[in-house]
């Protein structure tokens, strides 16, 4: 540790972090400011909460059903990406077979790809390939729900492979010899000891296809639409409406705030591939 | 051993999916892109017209306009980003209270959806509503307008993607600071170096490897930006913020012409596995002759 004024440093971390924080709290003003007071002189200090924008976002049945939409979407990608997850890493980390770090390696490259570049091809596919009769996954929640795994299931595997090779296979042989099955093993001794590596899995894939904008645009015309598609409809229609625009913000915001108390050490080895421990 | 049957059943469903959602897109703008397809045109067949997609692609001043604003971002954002994660990072090396609670919310951009972010930044800088142009206003007399200016819109750009990730570097380099020996530092300092032969000879050799891991990654997602800068600017004004993923967005999805939205699309994904492949190389290249 290095010398210096103490104090010194609190008042550098302050400047920081209120250059962090002010743009999310101005975000916060704006929504609970009436539209007519928006155009006036910008004032810092906030007097009195409007919250008629929360109202009206509440009330729109629209934009209900595109909250409820995101929230199925996003638990069941979570649900499915970390149960497929686990069940690939059990068998990576306990079978011998050839080339299984190479079958490894490139689930990862999945997620090495920008998205924008999926946009046409997965569209195609959803609409032209995909498809029995006249059902498509376009459009529906199913079909985001697998969309998603692209991106999430490489990650649940990377995050979910140092778990499970941590668990000793000792344990795993000793209840083969009492004539155990492979799925008690699974479910009843490997299972519960990788809980905590679960629900760290579970909650960031669950965030990352809560918050998955780009996609969801592209494949998505109105049953499935989720609350980030929402938000930008209200950026360009002409005449913005601000305050139900910074509403709708806080809405997706909370979520992920909440996750963020319960993860945050987590976040940045998620984020790194591994490469740095939080 | 166990029979490897059950590890392949297991990893079946993943890799079925990986493959219809991963692999088939790949192949299939392979394909599409040495056809011509386009449903809304006279002849809307399949037609295989060899590398002539690609031959458009090379003059189509959209795409080169797009390739060029999107290398000047990822150049400017990504430095600046290591330059000030760096000094954030160095700044906290210090021993001052409070420090758990200052990480915690120097955490907090990187959970926020990107588009979130996008918003958070347009009422931020929106004349009229947002703050900044008010007091830019109000203290220099300079009118920021980003539905105007380019370089305003490019630079309100560049800051934003700076607020948002310039917190993975400072965290990843905090990490590599901490895991260094003492030693090392105390040997200088009793010979005398100063403080810039120090950080030249000592702490850059010695983070390299975090500093170009995360170069790698910083690299990978900038390239990759669309969510924000949709919110933010939608790309303009003109092609100021056009950067490949909203042009791909923007310009050649809404277009029906498949093919040579495949050659683009093919085209943007060679150039990120190509610049990803190239430092992940450097970043190997200088730790092996050591092994040697």
């Amino acid at each position: 540790m290095k010398r210096g004024n103490p104090w010194l440093s609190v008042l550098f971390w302050t400047f920081v972090s209120f250059l962090t924080l002010f743009p999310i709290y101005w975000l916060f003003v704006i929504s609970v400011k009436p539209a007519v007071e928006l155009f006036s002189t910008p004032e810092v200090i906030l007097r009195s909460a409007y919250w008629q924008n929360y109202i009206d976002v509440l009330n729109d049945s629209t934009l209900r059903g595109y909250m409820l939409n995101s929230l199925i979407i996003s638990s069941c990608n979570a649900l499915l990406v970390t149960t497929l997850g686990f069940l690939a890493c059990y068998a990576l980390s306990r079978f011998d077979f050839g080339g299984k770090e190479s079958i490894f390696f490139w689930t990862i490259t999945n997620r090495m790809a920008p998205p924008a570049v999926f946009l046409l091809p997965l569209f195609l596919l959803l609409t032209q390939v995909y498809r029995i009769g006249n059902f498509t996954l376009l459009d529906t929640r199913t079909g985001m729900i697998l969309v998603y795994c692209t991106f999430n299931l490489p990650f649940a595997i990377w995050t979910l492979r140092p778990t499970l090779d941590g668990i000793p296979k000792e344990l795993d042989e000793a209840a083969f010899v009492d004539g155990a099955s492979s799925w008690k093993v699974i479910t009843e001794i490997v299972f519960p000891l990788c809980r905590p590596g679960l629900a760290v899995t579970l909650i960031l894939t669950w965030v990352f296809a809560w918050n998955e904008y780009l996609l969801a645009a592209t494949l998505t015309n109105f049953n499935a639409r989720t609350l980030t598609t929402g938000l930008s409809e209200y950026i360009t229609t002409t005449g913005t409406s601000w305050g139900i625009m910074a509403a709708i913000s806080v809405f997706t915001l909370i979520p992920a705030l909440i996750i963020f108390s319960l993860v945050q050490r987590h976040i940045v080895a998620g984020l790194t591939f591994g490469a740095v421990k939080g | 051993m166990r029979s490897n049957r059950l590890g392949w059943i297991l990893l079946a469903p993943t890799m079925i999916i990986l493959f219809l959602f991963g692999v088939v897109p790949f192949l299939y703008i392979i394909w599409l892109s040495f056809h011509q397809w386009n449903p809304a045109a006279v002849n809307p067949d399949i037609i295989f017209i060899g590398a002539d997609n690609f031959r458009k692609l090379v003059f189509d001043p959209g795409f080169l306009a797009s390739l060029g604003v999107t290398l000047a971002f990822v150049t400017f954002a990504v430095l600046s980003e290591l330059v000030i994660g760096y000094l954030l990072a160095q700044a906290f090396m210090k021993d001052f209270p409070g420090k758990a609670f200052f990480r915690t919310i120097h955490t907090l951009p990187l959970i926020m959806a990107p588009i979130i972010v996008g918003s958070v930044w347009k009422l931020m800088t929106t004349p009229s509503i947002g703050i900044i142009p008010h007091f830019l206003d109000s203290w220099f007399g300079y009118e920021l307008n980003i539905g105007q200016s380019a370089v305003a819109a490019f630079v309100v750009t560049v800051i934003m993607d700076i607020w948002h990730w310039t917190p993975l570097v400072t965290l990843t380099l905090i990490a590599a600071l901490v895991s260094l020996p003492p030693d090392p530092f105390e040997q200088a300092q009793i010979d005398g170096a100063g403080k810039r032969q120090i950080f030249w000879h000592i702490t850059l050799p010695m983070i390299l490897p975090a500093l170009m891991a995360t170069v790698f990654i910083r690299l990978m997602d900038a390239l990759r930006i669309v969510d924000e800068v949709l919110m933010l600017t939608g790309g303009g004004p003109g092609s100021a913020t056009r950067f490949l993923g909203v042009h791909i967005f923007r310009e050649v999805f809404p277009r029906t012409s498949y093919g040579y939205g495949s050659a683009v699309s093919l085209i943007v994904l060679y150039l990120t596995i190509v610049v990803c492949w190239l430092l992940y190389v450097s970043m190997l290249a200088p730790r092996n002759p050591k092994k040697d």
